[in-house]
């Protein structure tokens, strides 16, 4: 069986995130990249596909040239290979161009089943898998909890408000993975020694081919607002204070 | 010059960092209120391949070296101390068997501790005698094949729960004091042995130590390890590299120290202001953080120098010195930022405090590297 993993760098949950002065974007200088955490449950389904059906994982993931660390990192949990896709033009890509671009690295490998994380952590756009699958034109099971695959078809859990949707699709498609897949393994110490003479090869936009114009564009980015000090309601009477807190819920904070 | 870890230290560095994070912590306190070993947390750092990581892979190490190894003790410690020491001390003693024992020897002794299996011990200190190494007492007689040993170890790291330790002992008593010592393997469950926890640690309380007292311990001549006569010396050399994986509890657990002061520092208010906006809270903050940047680049080099082929072990005794001190400086400024907080088991820091005080004592005391690189300086 063949699987693909695509798989994005993203900063550490804990890292501490500043905007530029202009807006265009984050200061990257400090903050610690990581392997995007739903992309970690997708290299975990791969390899425990991989050790049922035998096969191998290809890790594709594009990004600047620390994208690499992550590409090492699904290495060193056991996947066999990676490509890179880096290219300066590429690194501002929408959820359109980066799809664009890893379905074209994609195309030329053999594949069975994609994985990707259902959202990256960064800019939250949930929208690379879906497009991915469109592009080349397979089937998509998003934002799944449970994956079967046996004889030629993929079985998937997805969970809905309050319910669960089993889908069944045909190979190849695209899974997107959602917490509670499974359990990551850890990059083991031997695993890592071994990551560094696993082949990656390193393709730029012009390699594959690539010459899409992106569909989004970030305009500015804004912190959060500064939330408001809270209202701390006076009084001896419990009624009377209670139904002070009712009117400002009602008239106030309108939420009732 | 390049300050840069590896790409495969970096990952090491991360793998550990999340292994302590997930395994560790949600126990370590538990841990040291029942003076808990973790035989389950070693066997899975084990698959990991964290437990004598340090071991190259003809037996069944990762070979990452003594840097590689400093940097899982820095990150396990950076956790809990105690806990840590059950996954880098786990091998404990294995160093004598690298360096010195024969291929059969490694092979048989060896793999077993990297696989998470059995634990190793080093049965050095004793009642009357622990950095005075040419004051050990225990003996070892020759009997036809055999070794007959008598005497008492104590003090003894895995001690309670280890499979085999390396023994210090005198076998040649005609000879001159330092040349009188030999070092053997003794099977943890030879007839003879009897091994008792020690209970009451001030701190580091998840490692497991113990007295153990040898009687008539009877094992075959062929588990001497190394030379004869040359137990001294090769125990002399066995310190110079495991004082570096000792620094490097101190990186991590004056680490420690810092990320809880920081993170309290901004969190806790004192006369309507955080407590971090005073001038005497920064001062210690900087202490602290200047002393763990000089601590860490003379552990890093030490390290570095021994994989380098090129080991300075007054380096090391600098380092595993500096490292005691600075994080019993930074364990008591963790405490005093969170005044009465610190003081109770509620917050990390009191834990910390305990487990800090072990680094200036075991692996050489202090004052034993004072002398050891004073008299380097004026050789």
């Amino acid at each position: 069986m063949h699987l693909v993993v695509c798989v994005k760098q993203a900063p550490d949950t804990e890292a501490l995130i500043k905007l530029k002065p202009d807006g265009s974007g984050i200061e990257e200088a400090g903050i610690k990249w990581v392997m995007n955490p739903y992309d970690e449950y997708a290299v975990e389904e791969a390899l425990r596909l991989k050790e049922k059906n035998g096969g191998d994982v290809t890790i594709v993931s594009l990004g600047p040239a620390r994208a690499m660390e992550s590409i090492r990192t699904a290495l060193a949990m056991g996947a066999d290979k990676g490509i890179h896709i880096s290219d300066p033009s590429l690194d501002r890509a929408d959820a359109f161009v980066a799809a664009s671009a890893l379905a074209a690295a994609i195309k030329s490998l053999p594949h069975d089943i994609i994985l990707c994380g259902q959202r990256a952590i960064d800019d939250d756009s949930g929208q690379v898998g879906s497009i991915l699958a469109e592009l080349l034109g397979v089937p998509q099971l998003t934002i799944i909890m449970k994956l079967e695959v046996a004889g030629g078809v993929a079985k998937a859990v997805k969970a809905i408000e309050g319910a669960q949707v089993v889908l069944e699709s045909a190979l190849p498609c695209v899974v997107t993975a959602q917490k509670g897949l499974n359990e990551p393994r850890y990059a083991s110490l031997p695993g890592i020694m071994k990551a560094k003479k696993k082949p990656v090869d390193v393709k730029n936009a012009a390699a594959l081919g690539i010459s899409v114009e992106q569909k989004a564009r970030i305009i500015k980015m804004m912190p959060p607002p500064q939330r408001a000090a809270g209202k701390i309601i006076q009084g001896d009477d419990p009624e009377a204070k209670a139904r002070e807190l009712v009117r400002l819920l009602r008239e106030e904070a309108k939420v009732i | 010059m390049n300050f840069e870890l590896s790409e495969e230290l970096r990952m090491l560095k991360d793998m550990a960092c999340k292994f302590a994070q997930n395994e560790i912590a949600p126990i370590a306190r538990d841990c040291d209120e029942h003076e808990r070993y973790t035989p389950e947390i070693r066997i899975k750092a084990a698959e990991q391949g964290l437990v004598g990581a340090w071991i190259s892979e003809d037996y069944g190490g990762a070979g990452v070296g003594v840097l590689g190894n400093t940097l899982i003790s820095e990150e396990v410690s950076r956790v809990d101390m105690g806990i840590g020491l059950n996954i880098c001390a786990a091998s404990f003693g294995c160093e004598a068997l690298y360096y010195y024992g024969t291929e059969e020897q490694k092979q048989a002794y060896l793999p077993p501790v990297c696989r998470g299996e059995q634990v190793s011990a080093g049965a050095f200190t004793e009642p009357n005698a622990g950095t005075d190494v040419a004051g050990y007492k225990t003996r070892a007689v020759r009997d036809g094949d055999d070794f007959v040993i008598n005497g008492t170890k104590t003090f003894i790291t895995n001690g309670s729960v280890c499979h085999w330790m390396v023994l210090q002992c005198i076998t040649n008593p005609e000879e001159k004091r330092h040349q009188s010592f030999s070092q053997v393997i003794v099977p943890a469950d030879s007839p003879g042995i009897t091994r008792n926890k020690i209970r009451g640690k001030m701190g580091i309380r998840a490692s497991d130590t113990a007295e153990i007292a040898f009687e008539d311990v009877r094992v075959p001549a062929a588990n001497l390890l190394g030379s004869e006569k040359r137990g001294f010396y090769q125990l002399m050399h066995f310190f110079d590299v495991t004082r570096i994986m000792v620094a490097g509890q101190a990186v991590g657990l004056s680490r420690a120290c810092i990320d809880e002061s920081i993170k309290y520092a901004k969190e806790r208010t004192a006369f309507g202001t955080p407590i971090g906006s005073f001038q005497a809270t920064m001062t210690k903050l900087t202490d602290m953080a200047t002393r763990l940047e000089a601590l860490r680049n003379l552990v890093y080099k030490a390290a570095w120098l021994v994989d380098s082929g090129k080991p300075d072990y007054h380096l090391a005794a600098m380092a595993k010195y500096f490292g005691g001190e600075t994080a019993v400086f930074c364990a008591n400024a963790a405490v005093e930022i969170h005044g009465g907080y610190g003081y109770i088991d509620e917050y990390n820091v009191q834990r910390f405090y305990r487990d800090a005080k072990i680094l200036e004592l075991y692996e050489g005391t202090k004052e034993a590297e004072i002398m050891t690189i004073g008299r380097y300086l004026q050789s």
